[in-house]
């Protein structure tokens, strides 16, 4: 049962992000997803092994990255950003209680628009449910939950929580983690995938991490993430006068 | 009852000190940090609510730090500077949220008391968002007061505000203060605190200057020297009439008509208006000249 409080801050921030003209914006990724693969499945791809490209390397490493950030930074950056935060600080919430129930937020409304068009996308491209709809879907669930304590924690520590997350995804998530095999293990697109092949067994999903890598590794991100989370915003100062 | 306890508080930014050295207690009833833009009043503001770490000294509120210490807001009550709030909350909804934050026992209750203490029962169902600046600051003040804290830190609540509003807020603050709250607010405009009373602290250039009771401080205000361009049909004719008042100082020609050196600011502007019809001159201009509110503080502290 979630108290008072934790219930007050979800619906503030529920809120705050659906009422928001960027709750548009996390809609288009999803639906280019669901819209690609309804036409290659129409148009009969070339390639029998589109699905697992489309939804591994646009869907799990694209989508829900993509989606994953702009939520994740907003629903605790935003009120940071415009200032509204101080409102939810000067009550004796517990700092802990804040920073989860954001996070719990971030992570169902990106499962609602980027796991869920992922076992969409993945009914449509496989035919029916598949184990590649499946384990995409689940690598896609646990993704969200990673993804948004790495964003929740990104937009304590900086004001530039989108410019900062997406250069993340960039460097870290699409240039390193291919290139560099010791960033792997520090993946969080490669714990997704690594969770979805262990369902799907598919070898062009392109994982190179197994299950209990990817799971423990996933597991010690999300809560140190959340920790420091938790730490940064005890400690939050207000800007002072002009000096 | 809580009171604020500062010694010797500092913070500073790097080689930058915003606020130094500064040793205080404030209690029930309203006080005012007066001091120009970039003083340290919001700095001090937030050092007081627990939003900034003092970089040294001892600062507590009821006893208790407020750094780090989230049960500090039990008793204490913020109305920040900025301006956002939800906007897509109606007021009631905001105040209401603030209460169930607090863990209040009838959380509705509570909310339509404090909202009927700022009066906006009757916009309480209208989105933040259509409210006027004032409206916004009532609210906040609602929001702040809700779990009916000892203390009550207001930023720059007048700002934006018009006369009306202003003095609707200095009515609320004194009757709050009047209550035995510890009632403390910022301002950077003297005159637009004129009909408090209290305590006036005035902070310049991050260090504690001078303080004293509003009327003290009025007193100085009224009876200051000013300065003022005047432009009239015949500025050689009430030049030569100013000259003999004892509230003159000086008068000089200028090329912008006449510079008026006031002695008694008070005495000067009830006579100004009596003379020049006294006189048949027409008064066209009459505008202060050394209002900066660096040299009205200056000449507070310096007093």
């Amino acid at each position: 049962m979630l108290s008072m409080q934790a219930r007050t801050v979800a619906s503030i921030t529920l809120r705050a992000t659906m009422g928001r003209r960027r709750a548009l914006v996390f809609a288009i990724p999803p639906v280019i997803l669901i819209g690609v693969s309804a036409l290659l499945k129409i148009g009969s791809a070339e390639r029998a092994d589109w699905p697992s490209l489309i939804l591994g390397s646009f869907g799990l490493a694209v989508v829900l990255p993509l989606t994953a950030l702009i939520i994740g930074t907003s629903v605790l950056g935003a009120e940071i950003d415009d200032g509204s935060v101080v409102h939810l600080l000067a009550t004796p919430v517990p700092r802990s209680t804040v920073v989860l129930t954001k996070f719990a937020v971030g992570t169902g409304l990106t499962m609602i628009f980027a796991a869920v068009p992922e076992f969409l996308a993945g009914l449509i491209a496989t035919g029916g449910v598949t184990r590649l709809a499946i384990g995409l879907f689940i690598g896609a669930l646990v993704g969200s939950v990673i993804y948004n304590a790495v964003f929740v924690m990104i937009s304590v520590l900086t004001t530039r929580a989108i410019a900062v997350g997406l250069l993340y995804l960039l460097v870290w998530e699409s240039l390193l983690s291919n290139v560099v095999s010791g960033v792997r293990v520090l993946s969080v697109s490669q714990y997704s995938l690594g969770i979805a092949n262990s369902v799907a067994r598919d070898g062009n999903l392109n994982a190179h991490l197994g299950l209990a890598t990817a799971a423990v590794m996933g597991a010690v991100v999300t809560v140190a993430a959340l920790v420091l989370a938790i730490r940064r915003l005890s400690a939050f100062s207000l800007k002072g006068d002009a000096v | 009852m809580s009171s604020i306890e500062l010694r010797s508080v500092s913070r500073w930014y790097g080689n930058v000190v915003a606020i130094n050295d500064i040793t205080m207690t404030m209690g029930p009833g309203v006080t005012g940090l007066l001091g120009p833009n970039g003083a340290g009043k919001s700095t001090l503001l937030h050092l007081i609510s627990g939003f900034l770490e003092p970089s040294r000294g001892e600062l507590t509120v009821g006893g208790a730090a407020s750094w780090r210490n989230p049960d500090i807001y039990r008793t204490l009550g913020l109305v920040p500077e900025r301006p956002a709030v939800y906007p897509f909350l109606t007021g009631q909804e905001f105040v209401r949220a603030t209460a169930r934050l607090h863990k209040l026992p009838d959380p509705d209750r509570a909310a339509e008391r404090s909202i009927a203490i700022v009066e906006m029962a009757a916009a309480q169902d209208r989105k933040i968002a259509t409210y006027s600046k004032g409206m916004r600051q009532r609210i906040k003040v609602a929001a702040a007061l809700v779990h009916d804290p000892e203390v009550l830190l207001l930023d720059e609540p007048f700002n934006g505000m018009d006369p009306r509003q202003r003095l609707h807020m200095m009515d609320l603050l004194e009757a709050l203060g009047d209550e035995g709250r510890t009632i403390v607010f910022s301002s950077h405009i003297l005159e637009e605190v004129e009909r408090l009373s209290g305590t006036i602290q005035v902070i310049v250039a991050g260090r504690l200057a001078a303080s004293g009771d509003f009327r003290a401080i009025r007193r100085l205000m009224t009876s200051r020297p000013h300065v003022f361009q005047v432009r009239t049909s015949d500025d050689r004719r009430l030049g030569a009439a100013l000259i003999g008042r004892p509230a003159v100082s000086g008068v000089e020609m200028n090329a912008r008509g006449l510079q008026v050196k006031a002695s008694d600011y008070g005495a000067f502007s009830r006579e100004i208006a009596g003379l020049t019809r006294e006189h048949g001159i027409q008064l066209r201009e009459l505008l202060p000249e050394d209002e900066s509110l660096e040299s009205v503080f200056a000449y507070l502290v310096e007093s």
